[in-house]
């Protein structure tokens, strides 16, 4: 008796595999976007390998006095204080949250709870214009415009940067992203809880405040940890308007410029077109890059998790 | 029913039976809440307002001269310009679009169509997220460390060829690093885009006998095109405004000898700079002269102009295709 594929006109399970030509093809297809893939994971080995290489000999090498204790940050001649850079660092990240929580919140709240749709459909866009400016073009702001006509009011000097000035321009690039993950979070939360509330003769205000946001509490506290990590890792705005060159002297007043911890790195790496000076200054830049690294990932990873709570609670 | 009108209703009824009354506290609460999103607008108009009347005196009366002027010093002014600085944007963008396009777009699709959800790939959008959240000077360092340095891996895998490809401290260095930087948010956009793809489209390309890669390309990409494109244009201006990495990359921030035409490519392994970091150093100068401030709050114009433009025409695209498709 014949076996069932070599019946005439049938299914064979040869004609089922396909052409061995085209299941070639779509395995190598499948490699190929594979490998697209990986590169993400590539990149992620390949900084954490530069970062704690450079970093390593750096840690090996420096005196450790000259990083605790000392007067201030002195890269160039061999003195590199961790305080000043970590107070200047709080201090800009304190300032930008006080501007950026409460307008972004505020926007986010206008938008997700008053605002018509059709004028929704006007400002989002225009946030997101905000959104798009480049930080130097802020940094220009804050030197030239912030300083002289906001800062000069609130005690500081109009003339030049100091760590409120650049704080109060790293705040205003993190409003769009603050007010963008806290719409989001407010959008997650079901309208019926609103509708419910309102049933139960509650005015739009009081719906606001004590449903919607309560709801989308952990969204809220996600987006002022993700702005806390973008204003760490800001370079360019207090690069320009904090007040500091290449070195600062450790200081506790937001009204003096001093660098932080992206800042130093920046201007360790320009002026020259070589990283050069005392024999460690190339791979204090790694360090710092590192302290830095790991505390933006740490409060992303924490704000990740407060995001996903929210949207597994829906 | 909206909610919105539910509550009018319900606010109707109330009203019918007592005497109006005000809702202060409410209002209060409307106005303190709207005066946040007045303050951000503010914020954005006085900085656009500030910035084009400071360039007023460069672009009214020399627009063309200051875009094709290579001098960066005001020693002689009619030489002022950016044209170094844009010739290095520009091929930094394109060499965004090179790279992280393509990488970009092909990790998306694996993620969502060849996956599967395995762990690997719950791995790999995991990194991806963080990435997305890196502080730009730590890409920088990364440039500089892959791109500029002759690094080696654990004392074995030379990185020496990469140096000498891209010429150290060179535009291709810079667009590569920027590429890297700007990965994550082509990948993720991307992602979002295929995943909008309507199963329906799908499972006819398969019912047709096509295979998965016939597929994606005959359905998945051409309707997730705008998206993958909006987040393109995206990534690009995020690209042409970056400054941080292109300074650890070592971006030169003195004059450049060389003067190469937009399009000559003998360039692309030599020293360089590109707008931003011709603003930053404009500004820094302007303790000598102040003219330099008006110098670069016209190179500011021109550098938002481009990040507008890419913007702009992401926002929209993405506006028009998600009202098509409701």
């Amino acid at each position: 008796m014949e076996t069932p594929d070599s019946v005439p006109g049938s299914l064979s399970l040869a004609a089922l595999a396909g052409s061995p030509r085209r299941v070639r093809k779509e395995r190598l297809i499948s490699r190929v976007m594979f490998c697209a893939a990986l590169v993400s994971v590539v990149v992620s080995a390949l900084i954490i390998y530069a970062l704690f290489s450079e970093a390593w000999i750096f840690m090996r090498d420096v005196d450790w006095s000259s990083t605790w204790g000392e007067l201030g940050w002195f890269p160039r001649r061999g003195i590199y204080d961790m305080p000043t850079l970590l107070v200047a660092s709080l201090w800009t990240t304190l300032i930008a949250m006080i501007v950026a929580a409460p307008l972004g919140m505020g926007a986010a709240i206008y938008l997700s709870e008053y605002a018509r749709p059709t004028d929704r459909a006007i400002l989002k866009p225009i946030l997101e214009i905000l959104a798009g400016i480049p930080s130097v073009v802020l940094g220009f702001f804050a030197l030239l415009w912030l300083a002289p006509n906001v800062v000069a009011h609130i005690g500081g000097e109009g003339g030049r940067g100091s760590m409120l000035t650049a704080g109060i321009g790293v705040g205003i690039l993190t409003v769009p992203l603050v007010a963008s993950i806290s719409e989001d979070a407010m959008a997650a939360v079901p309208k019926s809880l609103r509708e419910a509330s309102a049933g139960l003769g509650a005015r739009n205000a009081v719906t606001t405040v004590r449903v919607v946001l309560p709801a989308a509490v952990s969204g809220l506290v996600a987006s002022l940890i993700v702005a806390v990590s973008r204003a760490l890792g800001e370079t360019m705005v207090v690069f320009m308007a904090g007040g500091a060159a290449d070195a600062a002297i450790r200081t506790y007043s937001p009204y003096d410029g001093s660098l932080t911890m992206p800042s130093a790195m920046a201007s360790l790496a320009s002026g020259t077109d070589q990283v050069v000076g005392e024999g460690l200054t190339f791979q204090s830049l790694f360090f710092v890059g590192l302290v830095l690294f790991l505390l933006t990932l740490g409060l992303n990873l924490v704000g990740d998790r407060f995001v996903n709570r929210v949207r597994e609670q829906y | 029913m909206t909610f919105s009108t539910i509550g009018t209703v319900a606010r109707r009824g109330a009203n019918g039976f007592e005497r109006k009354r005000t809702d202060v506290a409410g209002g209060l609460f409307k106005a303190v809440i709207l005066s946040a999103l007045v303050v951000s607008l503010l914020v954005l108009a006085v900085l656009l307002i500030d910035t084009v009347a400071d360039a007023w005196s460069q672009l009214s009366t020399r627009t063309w001269d200051f875009l094709n002027g290579s001098l960066r010093s005001r020693s002689i002014d009619d030489k002022l310009g950016v044209k170094q600085g844009l010739y290095g944007s520009f091929w930094i963008g394109v060499f965004v679009a090179l790279t992280a396009f393509p990488i970009g777009v092909g990790a998306a699709i694996y993620l969502e169509e060849y996956a599967n959800k395995s762990r690997l790939a719950a791995v790999i959008e995991l990194v991806i997220r963080n990435l997305a959240g890196v502080p730009s000077v730590v890409y920088g360092l990364l440039g500089l460390f892959l791109f500029v340095e002759r690094s080696t891996i654990f004392g074995f895998v030379g990185l020496g060829w990469l140096a000498d490809a891209t010429g150290g401290r060179s535009v291709l260095s810079a667009g590569l690093t920027l590429a890297v930087l700007v990965l994550p948010i082509v990948i993720i956009t991307a992602q979002e885009a295929v995943r909008s793809v309507p199963s329906g489209l799908k499972e006819g390309a398969y019912g047709l006998g096509a295979t998965k890669s016939e597929m994606v390309r005959t359905q998945i990409l051409p309707y997730a095109a705008p998206g993958i494109l909006t987040g393109t244009l995206l990534a690009m201006s995020r690209a042409i405004g970056e400054a941080a990495p292109l300074i650890l990359v070592g971006a030169i921030t003195g004059g450049l000898t060389r003067n190469p035409e937009l399009w000559d490519t003998s360039g692309l392994r030599e020293k360089f700079t590109a707008l931003p970091i011709i603003i930053v150093e404009w500004v820094s100068e302007r303790g000598r002269d102040p003219g330099f401030s008006e110098a670069a709050a016209a190179a500011i114009v021109v550098l938002l102009v481009l990040v507008l433009l890419l913007n702009m025409t992401a926002i929209l695209l993405r506006n028009r295709f998600e009202k098509k498709r409701g």
